[in-house]
């Protein structure tokens, strides 16, 4: 009980901490789902930029979060503004997820389906704006979903250059030795992370073909 | 109607895809109404160019009305007489008004396949290209749209280029039928004159068949 008095007592900072996270996570999901849909599309057509451009993403995804905020410190604009850094970092972590899932999603369209709509005469970008990318939808955004969850954890970490977000009650926390505080920052980044699945479920199923 | 016979791998379907150009020859040139069709532009030539597969590849996602309108619509049909012709081409595929709004798994193997040849002569195609449409369908729901077929080929006078494995069905539907083996064709025959043909391929069908035939009666006897 003494968590939910420090968080109402601290409310005006919980919330503006919430707002910071919610704006990192927003926004690099947004450049990870403009970047990483269209590189999908990419591969699900040109097979054999399928390994490469998977293969980046996954060794992205295998730096250690703090080593990459790190090595992206000294990198002239982008260091000027810890923000900046933390929206590249977490947008580069999403990409995996967010392509993976579009190749998949695109490939998994039934080839009879492709086969018949090709046959019939609809232009490539009619096939896939109406046939592949529709019937593709709900495995995308699962890529989204995840990519989200991953997001809201890992922009905690953001804190420690300085981006703000939650991450700055735990790491605040972490050196005061106080749980309360810690819990302040991870309990309010659980809640988003739980919301944000529920919200893109939610998409998920009004977007779902038939 | 030209039937494509053969067995599988002989090369029937590649055959029907050259057509359409979902295949592209290697060498030499496949004319379509005495036009080269590779001169010319490769969607106005397909969507001129019905074509019924299998597994009919309806579109989940789009009703039966979406699915038979959708040529039409691309070709920029205004919405009233995509509508009015969905209706004439359920009428002549024998399905009920009723089906437009369903969507593809909420009917049986049949009605897919008639909604895929609906679908097919939507814009009204002078040739139609049909992958062994009726294969995966049971002998009686088979039997049914093949006779329907070719009433209806009698109304239409299409050009078909039909490919099947079933002698049979050759028989019963083909005007001529182009018998091919490995890649090549090995001869181009009537119905009739292909149940007397002297030529091995054709003669090593026509015996299958009897064997089979044969063997179905032992079955039902």
């Amino acid at each position: 009980m003494n968590v939910i008095r420090f968080i109402l007592q601290n409310h005006t900072q919980v919330l503006e901490l919430t707002l910071e996270h919610l704006w990192l996570v927003g926004l690099s999901t947004a450049f990870a789902v403009l970047i990483g849909v269209p590189l999908g599309i990419l591969i699900a057509q040109r097979p054999k930029l399928n390994k490469p451009v998977l293969a980046s993403a996954n060794i992205i995804q295998t730096i250690p979060s703090l080593a990459l905020f790190g090595f992206l410190l000294p990198v002239p604009w982008l260091g000027e503004r810890s923000d900046r850094l933390a929206i590249l970092a977490l947008t580069l972590y999403a990409l995996l997820p967010i392509i993976r899932n579009t190749y998949t999603g695109i490939r998994g369209v039934d080839a009879a389906v492709v086969e018949a709509g090709r046959g019939m005469g609809l232009t490539e970008s009619q096939l896939l704006f109406q046939v592949e990318l529709p019937l593709a939808v709900s495995v995308i955004l699962s890529g989204v979903r995840v990519a989200i969850v991953i997001s809201v954890g890992l922009a905690t970490i953001a804190a420690a250059i300085g981006a703000g977000g939650l991450g700055e009650f735990i790491f605040r926390g972490l050196a005061m030795v106080d749980d309360r505080v810690i819990l302040a920052g991870a309990i309010p980044a659980a809640i988003l992370a739980l919301l944000a699945d529920l919200g893109v479920g939610w998409l998920e199923r009004q977007l779902r073909a038939r | 109607m030209l039937v494509l016979l053969g067995r599988s791998g002989s090369g029937k379907t590649t055959t029907l895809k050259l057509v359409n150009r979902l295949v592209t020859p290697s060498s030499g040139e496949i004319r379509v109404n005495a036009e080269s069709n590779a001169q010319v532009d490769v969607i106005r030539l397909r969507r001129r160019i019905g074509y019924v597969i299998q597994d009919v590849g309806l579109f989940p996602h789009f009703t039966v009305e979406r699915n038979i309108g959708l040529v039409p619509k691309v070709e920029g049909w205004p919405a009233d007489r995509i509508r009015d012709r969905v209706q004439e081409l359920l009428h002549l595929v024998g399905l009920a008004p009723e089906l437009a709004a369903r969507y593809p798994q909420q009917l049986s193997g049949g009605q897919r396949q008639r909604v895929g040849v609906a679908r097919a002569l939507a814009a009204d195609p002078e040739i139609l290209l049909m992958d062994e449409p009726f294969g995966a369908l049971d002998p009686l729901t088979r039997d049914e749209l093949q006779r329907e077929f070719l009433s209806l080929q009698q109304r239409l006078h299409k050009t078909v280029v039909f490919v099947t494995h079933d002698l049979r069905e050759a028989l019963r539907l083909g005007s001529r039928i182009a018998l091919m083996e490995a890649g090549k064709l090995v001869t181009v025959l009537a119905p009739q004159e292909f149940l007397k043909s002297s030529d091995p391929w054709a003669s090593a069908y026509v015996r299958a068949f009897e064997n089979g035939d044969r063997a179905g009666n032992r079955g039902t006897s």
